[in-house]
């Protein structure tokens, strides 16, 4: 099975790997480095956007004193800083002979596993902002709503890949309800 | 199959017959119009008073005249427009006077087929027909149809659905049934008396409005929660009741049959294969008696009872015809949650139960409510396993199966190094318990 895919760039989600299952678990491969980057940044906008809105309107209607307040979305920013980068070095998928297996999650971890056989339809979305970063996410349909397997900030050449290989997979073991 | 060229020479000699609805359907959107006028006055009875009041003779006469045959009209334009066809492997509806609309629906995608006839239906001898497919909605239904013509119609989509050879397909008839099980009216009155939801709705319904009568003394506040909480209270007793009358459940070539309801007719039909997820469900009240309710999930269909009420042996037997090769796992082994569980869920976690066997995923919840669902190896979509932070301290996980039917089945807070081993074996037994399944054309 070829998993060493050319889309390989995620080396920190291959370090966790390969920390946790030496071996056991071959070809996982995390996320590219862009949807950190992204994310990343959105925070940043956004949040500086409000630390600098909070601030100039502190200092006009409350005193100097007050505009200290604005340092709040600034230490959220750090700390969301941080928590994107544990959230995306969570994520990190695994294409076996048979099945998808999607593990992600810091706190809250969630492990999917999709049979080829079941996957109705496989779909590569990627809205303005995502395109504007070049990225790609690639979501799964089975039959059953519950199953929630999404990988997200691919590139868009591997999410194509992807999605054609899986579509290929599914096709040969395809089983239906 | 024939050979094509013979086969494609009968098809194009043999234009797809579109029949009509029965004529009675057109009187089925007769009430809407009254209807509308009744929740109007019911809603606001004073307005409604005064404008009644003032209406005269003649506002009514020209509005009688105009209203009813509007309606008529109305109902016989869309019993005029709507069309259905059997073909060798769809049945078409086509409806819409306005806007055109064509379902196709695949006849090897069938479910479940149901036939249903309310009461006033059962009075003009007619009944409704619909067919289970992921996807369909309430517009698919064939409303109404002929008693004797839906049961006809029925025979022939399942044996086209079975594989029949579609010249003859209309000829097989009806699948030979007999009886499984019979529910008495007399058990199902107990265990719907011996059921805690009955009493509590009506408990609700007896002491809300009792408070709220100490608190405002105000007529209308009383009757507005008192008629819903009523409500409620009759449908989860007698509404069970009349729905789940007469419940028999048989078996015939074409799969499974249920027939109930006391006022309201339902037949249904669940081909071979067909069932996504059983549960056997046992109330607190019952266990004495050793009663259990049987439930069951199958993609598209709205049903989701098997056996309303029955002795736990006669229970499993049903469920080893729905589910062939499948033997209910004794409580006995079903495996517990380790201790440590209960600091994730106090109590509860006694409740929790889980077995796989070589066909089926078998996992229990409720501590006084058991309830204990089954999955065929073969119907399972896809395997989650999920863990919490708490979850992560005590070393345990959840695995979630998810089946065709929309229904998740969980095995909570299992060892974390099992949960990750169940995750590995149930992606693996999902994908080779297809192999033994029958095909979707169960007689081909």
């Amino acid at each position: 099975m070829e998993t060493g895919s050319p889309g390989n760039t995620g080396t920190a989600g291959d370090e966790q790997a390969g920390a946790e299952h030496a071996g056991a678990e071959p070809g996982w491969t995390g996320l590219p480095p862009g949807l950190l980057r992204m994310r990343r940044l959105l925070l940043v906008v956004w949040l500086g956007l409000l630390t600098i809105g909070l601030a100039v309107l502190l200092n006009l209607f409350a005193g100097p004193a007050w505009a200290a307040f604005a340092l709040l979305p600034l230490a959220l920013m750090a700390w969301g800083w941080v928590m994107l980068g544990r959230n995306w070095r969570s994520w990190r998928y695994a294409e076996r002979a048979d099945d998808l297996l999607i593990s992600r999650g810091v706190l809250w971890r969630e492990e999917t596993v999709v049979p080829y056989g079941r996957m109705q339809l496989v779909e590569v979305t990627s809205g303005p902002v995502e395109r504007h970063f070049g990225l790609a996410s690639v979501q799964l349909h089975t039959a059953a709503a519950a199953t929630d397997a999404t990988i997200p900030g691919l590139d868009p050449a591997e999410a194509e890949r992807l999605r054609d290989r899986l579509t290929e997979l599914g096709e040969a073991r395809s089983a239906g309800l | 199959m024939t050979a094509p060229g013979v086969d494609g020479a009968v098809r194009e000699q043999r234009p797809v017959a579109e029949r009509r609805l029965h004529p009675v359907t057109p009187l089925r959107r007769a009430w809407a119009p009254v209807a509308v006028l009744i929740g109007w006055a019911v809603h606001d009875p004073d307005q409604a008073q005064r404008q009644l009041t003032r209406l005269t003779t003649t506002t009514l006469l020209i509005a009688l005249a105009v209203l009813v045959p509007a309606a008529a009209l109305y109902g016989f334009l869309t019993w005029w427009f709507t069309h259905f066809a059997v073909t060798d492997t769809e049945l078409r509806i086509r409806t819409g006077l306005v806007f055109r609309r064509t379902a196709h629906i695949r006849l090897e995608r069938i479910q479940a087929i149901d036939v249903t006839q309310p009461l006033l239906a059962r009075v003009a001898g007619v009944s409704k027909l619909k067919l289970d497919v992921i996807g369909t909605d309430k517009k698919d239904e064939l409303a109404f149809l002929g008693a004797e013509e839906a049961r006809a119609l029925r025979a022939e989509l399942l044996a086209r659905a079975a594989g029949f050879a579609p010249e003859t397909a209309h000829e097989v008839g009806e699948a030979p049934s007999h009886q499984l099980l019979r529910v008495p009216p007399a058990v199902l009155a107990v265990s719907l008396v011996l059921t805690g939801a009955t009493w509590g709705t009506l408990a609700a319904a007896v002491v809300v409005p009792a408070i709220l009568w100490l608190v405002t003394e105000s007529p209308w506040t009383v009757l507005a929660t008192a008629v819903p909480l009523f409500g409620a209270a009759g449908a989860s007793s007698v509404g069970r009741f009349v729905t789940e009358y007469d419940w028999t459940v048989g078996e015939s070539p074409d799969g499974l049959r249920l027939d109930h309801g006391l006022l309201d007719r339902a037949h249904e039909t669940v081909p071979p294969g067909r069932v996504q997820t059983v549960r056997i469900v046992e109330p607190l009240l019952w266990r004495r008696r050793g009663w259990v309710r049987v439930e069951l999930d199958v993609a598209g269909s709205s049903n989701s009872v098997l056996l309303p009420v029955a002795p736990r042996e006669v229970a499993e037997s049903v469920i080893a015809r729905v589910l062939p090769g499948v033997t209910v796992p004794t409580r006995a082994s079903l495996a517990r949650p380790p201790r440590r569980a209960g600091r994730c869920m106090p109590l509860w976690w006694r409740g929790y139960g889980l077995a796989v066997t070589d066909a089926v995923f078998a996992a229990r919840i409720g501590l006084f409510r058991r309830s204990l669902a089954l999955v065929p190896h073969a119907k399972v979509q896809s395997v989650r396993l999920t863990q919490g932070p708490w979850q992560r301290v005590w070393g345990v996980a959840d695995v979630h199966v998810d089946t065709g039917a929309n229904k998740t089945v969980t095995a909570r807070l299992r060892d974390a190094g099992e949960a990750a081993e169940l995750l590995r074996g149930q992606a693996e037994r999902s994908r080779t318990g297809r192999k033994g399944a029958r095909p979707d054309r169960w007689m081909a």
